[in-house]
């Protein structure tokens, strides 16, 4: 037997053993689990804020841990931080490339990143002695467009690329630290763990994979989507990890049991998912579509509990505040809108 | 010259799917994740959905005096 033929054979051997080991733990199913549980009542969000200034489509949006800051980036080539209260503009960051397609906020507040079609991920002092935001460090060397970013602390951040690579990058010396490959299809959302030990992707190869950053390696993968996985979350308690596709579905996969858990789909709904958020208790899942809404799904039951129907262009990003009092919906339509 | 390239592709696979497999044992630092039977996990993950259900302003609301999103305008007697 050739070398191919005997690595193909322990390949289909081990996915046989995965699959097996999965199937070992179906003891239930989260449906049969929450059958003693009632459907969540109707939710209906009001939209209490719009926030107005971007020119073009808002691609990103990320909440700043405060609650009240946030941050948009539109193909209008800026980087807008909004206090979310006020609606008044904080910083209007000018870009190189207005061809940005995610941004983040760091955690402590003092820096925020975007990147693109550039291959970069830029990276912004919002904090500068002079009171000016200029561009602190470029980090280059994705072969493919940035599609998401997020920040680890001030001094480290995690790229995902559609070079089907995601990487840890050092920013005070603008280097690699790990490159995350693995992805057979472009990268094209990632997320990190409450704990900070682990991020998700989810990628054009229709699986999401959870990664150790510490230890460099893809410790599990998840199939099922049928297309390509644009939007990624962490169930709030690190457990599960929740995926939206082209497909039309969102999916739950619980990391210990290493399944899907359930499935979020409607006849009705036909669109690709392009964003998900899911409320701090879990027991919601926000998740903006194709189709310029955003259903608000019982994450337990998988029944819909609420739409919100405020934008005239697809929701392209969404997020809630780390205090869960707020969503804010961010649409091709130029407008960001704060929910609750 | 393409197979080699296959050789190395299909050696890096096998070598992910130990590690899903947990044949591999690597010399982990962190939280390893054991398998949870899936009863386990839907309840774990609805006994989380219960405990944090009242801190939730989503879910259960918020009254428009602790909601710092909505304009509490003082009415004004003309």
């Amino acid at each position: 037997m050739g070398e191919m033929e005997q690595l193909r054979k322990e390949a289909d051997s081990l996915k046989d053993q995965i699959t097996a080991a999965r199937k070992a733990v179906q003891d239930s199913t989260l449906q049969e689990a929450a059958a003693s549980i009632t459907v969540v009542g109707r939710v209906q969000l009001k939209t209490r804020k719009t926030l107005r200034g971007h020119l073009a489509k808002i691609y990103a949006m990320h909440w700043s841990t405060d609650s009240k800051l946030c941050v948009s980036a539109s193909q209008d080539g800026k980087l807008i931080v909004w206090d979310s209260i006020t609606t008044n503009k904080v910083n209007a960051i000018p870009l190189k490339s207005s061809w940005v397609m995610t941004c983040a906020y760091a955690p402590s507040g003092n820096l925020v990143a975007c990147g693109g079609l550039d291959n970069m991920c830029s990276i912004y002092n919002l904090k500068g002695k002079d009171g000016n935001v200029k561009v602190m460090r470029e980090l280059a060397a994705h072969t493919g467009y940035l599609s998401c970013c997020r920040f680890l602390s001030d001094s480290e951040i995690i790229t995902s690329s559609g070079d089907c690579t995601c990487v840890l990058w050092d920013i005070e010396t603008g280097t690699q630290k790990t490159v995350f490959a693995g992805h057979q299809g472009d990268c094209m959302s990632l997320a990190v763990s409450p704990d900070f030990k682990f991020f998700i992707s989810g990628a054009c190869d229709f699986t999401a994979k959870l990664w150790d950053i510490r230890e460099a390696s893809c410790r599990q993968t998840f199939g099922g989507h049928e297309s390509d996985i644009n939007a990624i979350g962490f169930f709030p308690n690190g457990n599960a990890v929740i995926t939206g596709s082209d497909d039309a579905t969102c999916k739950l996969y619980d990391l210990r049991a290493d399944q899907e858990l359930i499935t979020y789909q409607d006849s009705g709904i036909m669109c690709g998912v392009t964003s998900l958020a899911p409320s701090v208790s879990g027991r919601l899942l926000l998740a903006g579509y194709d189709d310029f809404n955003v259903n608000i799904w019982d994450a337990l039951k998988a029944e819909r509990v609420g739409v919100l129907a405020g934008h005239d262009n697809r929701v392209s990003c969404i997020g809630v505040s780390s205090d869960g009092m707020a969503c804010c919906t961010g649409s091709w339509d130029s407008f960001l809108k704060i929910w609750n | 010259m393409s197979t080699t390239n296959n050789i190395a592709q299909a050696r890096k696979l096998v070598e992910q799917l130990r590690i899903e497999a947990g044949i591999e044992r690597i010399k982990v630092k962190t939280t390893v994740f054991c398998h949870v039977c899936v009863s386990k996990a839907a309840a774990d993950l609805m006994s989380y959905c219960e405990q944090h259900a009242r801190s939730d302003p989503l879910l259960v609301g918020v009254p428009t005096s602790e909601n710092p999103f909505k304009d509490k305008k003082p009415c004004i007697i003309l």
